[in-house]
């Protein structure tokens, strides 16, 4: 039945367009005696006024993307110390495309519009000029450069991690489809792993070297737990398929590859509790209230149960195909203060004791 | 050239020297117009279920987890009560990438117009061997069959996306893709390397030994320079895909461990030890990045000309175009490692890649600005051809820039695998390609089928298009700034996006209407082959030498002697002549300078 649908649809759509086709053909067949299919002067005008129009769009749509979704907490919120100049390198990067960009569709736009064709007019034979050419040559040099020294400068601090912060070090551990943290313990030294290790009976999970005595007071997590202003090293790891590791909040993503450890490192600045009373968290997370509740709506009147209220928490989402419930990877991550993770910490069991005999 | 060919059109000037049977004319052709025919055609319907994909997964993304009867019509037991299965949903989104940059943008493009162009523009009888050329379509012909026939496996086709990383397709037990959907993709990958190496190989050959007298490499037009460097980019980088899919289906078939070390899946630890997936990567983005430039490469050779010939002046600046063409070539091979910032490879490789890319902006920019100055103090002649092509240099523009944010590693790191990748690559490379391709065929309709393509639906097929390929990838670039990943079935898992749904349902709204409008264009290009109207030789009043030869097509192009080169294919509104064009094969005027650039 759907497909005898679709296919009558498709019909009607032909016959319209052959009908329009027809009229086309009726309407130009007075003035037109040129050869048939090449643009005649009349089409030159109105492509070229449609080109100044198609100008505006792109200039409207692009205020409006940026009015309507511009300022995502996301983009200017950041909760790491390297944060701010990820960002602050991202509006230089977006100032400069946001000026040639206008620049050049104007150009491209208004040339299209203000040369439009007209018979027995000829058109200036220009063929070369290196003065201009060497300009346009080089203020892309000058500018990339800076742009390169930067963000070079930039993801060498980002990259470099500084063993001598004293950093935690947490282990982040990803199987199809979820993430496990691995904490230290008190020597803050993971103990050695290796997925040939796992013995799901006695609950090693990680496949933990139970000889190692460094992995005797690691600790395993379903939530990523961080105290505040306190630098972290992640070391990744993956079980089976390639994983990423993306912690948009705080500008941080790395790969998980089964096996080899690869590593990111930042510090927290800011606690949950502390980003959800920006205000722009606040109303950040009313407005997506405000959706959720009329989403609730629909799903009541089918019957369904209504979505909760949202409440911030800083994420971890996979961000490399994984599978099929890749689109459901996540653990929550908390910031905190120091004296509230010792309490956390110390609440969670060690992997000598998680261990089933 | 074959002695053949070169008797042949001296034998006899209706070019029916031998009896042609339908087969041989139309099926097993060695005649590279007919060739291209197949593949544009072969293209066209590739093209057909690649955007079809697309609109399913983007009415999922808009509305997920809704029932839709297009799902329960066209996916079957992928869609129960005609809910997108989440497995189908990466089937699709991995088939669809596939499918556009190899069998379409690929194939399609390169695979038609230098066939078509490449003898014609530089006066030669034929490619410099017939016979590989047919075999190249018919091994792209046996591949896009068993790339379709994928489809149809029962646990599903393949679903790691495009790139295919392993383990994930390398590990059927981790996807139902990755068993026979993903073998039939490595085979009908391979069997595709196999036809557009042979398809490179004969356009080098072709247009280092077939150039007509006079046609020196300086007089070449712009779209052979194209084509013949993409045909060197191929050469170089295919084989390596080629060589990444065997050690693939190694690992895959016969235990070997090239990219798998250390496996837990399943309850059970696999016997892999010692490769990396990052090895993979390396492997296949040595091609994969090459390849968006074998994609566009030939879209500006075919937006130049097009550009030149319609705004009736010379291109501006055409051995810079030339020298851009190759600083791409040449950068465009060592700067794969931008798609790795963050897959685990050493950070200090990281900073090469970031300069290397962001070194590709300057050839490009060097392009834009040309294209940009040949239409300054024009006479602009709007045919559909043309009106893509702006089109194409100002998608080009817009989705070029954001790759200097996403070339630089330090914020790649926050957008990496988001939308705004998503948003980059189809504008730049997908849109541009696309609209250079159809600039190609409004352009060169007339030189395939001696026939016109209907020039109002042409208008009406731009426009539609342009607004909707703006509308669904502009607001892309800001929910992928907000941090939304790409490849994920449904968002309603993360509250976090709640407020960018409407914003999915705006980009579906204009990807659906920019996908239905092209049945505009398939009406027209189908009813037009048939019943448009009759073309003249030289329609668009081109320079270039295959509007010299007859509008119905024959063996070996020229009914008599090959014509002779005297000239660059750019002299539009030279001064002191009387017309506003001077084809190649016109001699110098007394006393007449050759302008060259």
């Amino acid at each position: 039945m759907t497909a005898l649908l679709t296919i009558i649809v498709l019909v009607f759509i032909l016959i319209a367009i052959w009908q329009m086709v027809k009229i086309f053909d009726l309407a130009q067949a007075k003035n037109e005696n040129t050869t048939a299919g090449v643009a005649t002067d009349k089409d030159n005008t109105l492509n070229g006024y449609l080109m100044m129009g198609f100008l505006a769009f792109i200039y409207i749509i692009t205020i409006v993307s940026f009015v309507k979704w511009g300022d995502l907490p996301l983009m200017s919120n950041s909760a790491s110390e390297h944060g701010p100049t990820i960002d602050n390198l991202m509006v230089i990067s977006m100032v400069i495309i946001f000026i040639v960009q206008t620049i050049t569709q104007f150009l491209l736009h208004y040339f299209a519009y203000k040369y439009k064709g007209e018979k027995g007019k000829k058109a200036l034979f220009f063929a070369d000029n290196n003065k201009l050419e060497a300009i346009w040559t080089i203020i892309p040099v000058i500018v990339l450069a800076g742009l390169i020294i930067y963000g070079l400068s930039t993801w060498i601090n980002i990259m470099g991690v500084d063993e001598s912060d004293d950093p935690l070090v947490v282990e982040l551990y990803a199987q199809q489809f979820n993430w496990k943290a691995r904490y230290a313990g008190a020597d803050n030294t993971l103990g050695k792993a290796n997925v040939r290790l796992i013995d799901i009976d006695r609950a090693n999970i990680l496949g933990l070297d139970e000889s190692d005595p460094n992995a005797q007071d690691d600790v395993i997590t379903t939530e990523l737990h961080l105290p505040v202003g306190r630098p972290v090293l992640f070391k990744m790891r993956s079980q089976d398929v390639l994983h990423s590791a993306y912690m948009p909040h705080f500008r941080a993503q790395m790969n998980c590859v089964p096996g080899m450890i690869t590593q990111f490192g930042f510090t927290p600045t800011v606690t949950t509790a502390d980003m959800r009373q920006t205000p722009q968290m606040v109303e950040k997370v009313l407005n997506i209230n405000n959706i959720r509740v009329e989403n609730s709506k629909k799903l009541i009147a089918k019957g369904e149960d209504a979505l909760e209220r949202y409440e911030f928490d800083y994420l971890l989402l996979c961000n490399k195909i994984c599978g099929k419930s890749h689109y459901n990877m996540q653990m929550k991550i908390v910031v905190e203060t120091q004296e509230e993770y010792d309490a956390w910490i110390a609440e969670q069991k060690e992997f000598k004791n998680s261990l089933v005999n | 050239m074959s002695a053949h060919a070169d008797n042949h059109a001296h034998d006899d000037d209706h070019g029916h020297h031998h009896k042609e049977t339908f087969v041989t004319k139309y099926i097993f052709s060695q005649d590279h117009k007919m060739i291209a025919k197949q593949y544009l055609v072969t293209g066209t319907i590739m093209g057909v279920i690649g955007v079809l994909m697309s609109m399913m997964f983007r009415l999922q993304i808009a509305w997920p987890e809704e029932p839709n009867v297009l799902f329960e019509a066209l996916l079957g037991k992928w869609a129960p009560d005609g809910v997108m299965d989440a497995d189908i949903y990466l089937a699709l989104v991995t088939i669809h990438g596939t499918i556009m940059v190899f069998f379409v943008l690929t194939a399609g493009l390169s695979g038609t117009f230098s066939n078509l162009l490449i003898p014609l523009q530089i006066g030669a009888r034929d490619m410099a061997s017939g016979f590989l050329n047919m075999v190249s379509y018919w091994l792209f012909f046996v591949s896009c069959i068993i790339m379709v026939s994928s489809l149809f496996v029962e646990a599903g086709p393949a679903a790691a996306g495009w790139t295919i990383y392993p383990p994930l397709s390398a590990l059927p037990m981790a996807q139902g893709g990755s068993g026979m959907g993903m073998t039939l993709w490595l085979v009908s990958m391979a069997i595709f390397i196999a036809s557009s190496l042979l398809g490179s190989l004969n356009y080098v050959v072709t247009v280092i030994n077939l150039r007509t007298k006079g046609m020196s490499m300086t007089r070449l037009p712009l779209t052979i320079w194209a084509f013949f460097v993409t045909a060197i980019i191929g050469i170089i980088s295919f084989p390596v895909l080629l060589s990444a899919a065997l050690l693939l289906i190694m690992d895959r078939s016969f235990g070997t461990s090239f990219f798998l070390s250390d496996i837990f899946i399943q309850g059970e630890v696999l016997h892999y030890q010692g490769g990396s997936p990052v090895l993979f990567e390396h492997l296949f983005w040595f091609l994969g990045h090459p390849e968006v430039y074998i994609v566009i490469l030939p879209a500006m050779g075919l937006v130049s000309e097009i550009m030149a010939s319609n705004s009736r002046k010379p291109i501006f600046g055409y051995r810079a175009m030339i020298a851009s063409i190759l600083a791409i070539a040449f950068l465009s091979t060592i700067v794969w490692g931008h798609h790795m910032f963050v897959s685990g490879m050493n950070p200090f490789l990281g900073s090469v890649f970031t300069f290397t890319t962001l070194l590709i902006a300057i050839p490009s920019a060097v392009k834009a600005f040309n294209w940009i100055t040949t239409l300054w103090k024009g006479n602009l002649q709007m045919n559909p051809a043309m009106l893509f092509s702006i089109g194409f240099v100002s998608t080009f523009i817009t989705g070029g820039l954001t790759g200097i944010i996403l070339g630089d590693s330090a914020l790649d790191i926050n957008v990496h695998d988001t939308y705004f990748v998503v948003a980059h690559f189809h504008l730049v490379m997908g849109i541009s390609a696309l609209y250079g391709m159809f600039a190609g065929i409004y352009h060169w309709f007339p030189k395939m089928f001696g026939r016109m393509l209907n020039k109002n639906l042409g208008y009406i097929h731009f426009w539609i298009t342009a607004v909707c390929a703006y509308g669904v990838f502009f607001p892309m670039h800001f929910i992928g700034m907000a941090g939304l990943p790409r490849r994920y079935y449904t968002n309603s898992n993360f509250p976090l996006f709640d407020d960018l749904a409407n914003v999915n349902v705006v980009i579906t709204i204009f990807a659906l209407v920019g996908g239905v409008v092209q049945i505009v264009y398939l009406y027209n290009f189908f009813v037009s082959i048939f019943f448009g109207k009759k073309a003249t030789q030289n329609p668009w009043k081109s320079t270039t030498l295959e509007w010299t030869t007859p509008v119905e097509h024959i063996h070996g192009n020229w009914p008599g002697e090959i014509p002779h080169v005297f000239r660059w294919a750019y002299d539009y509104s030279k001064p002191g002549h009387d017309v506003d064009f001077v084809p190649q094969n016109i001699p110098l005027k007394e006393g007449e300078e050759e302008l060259q650039h």
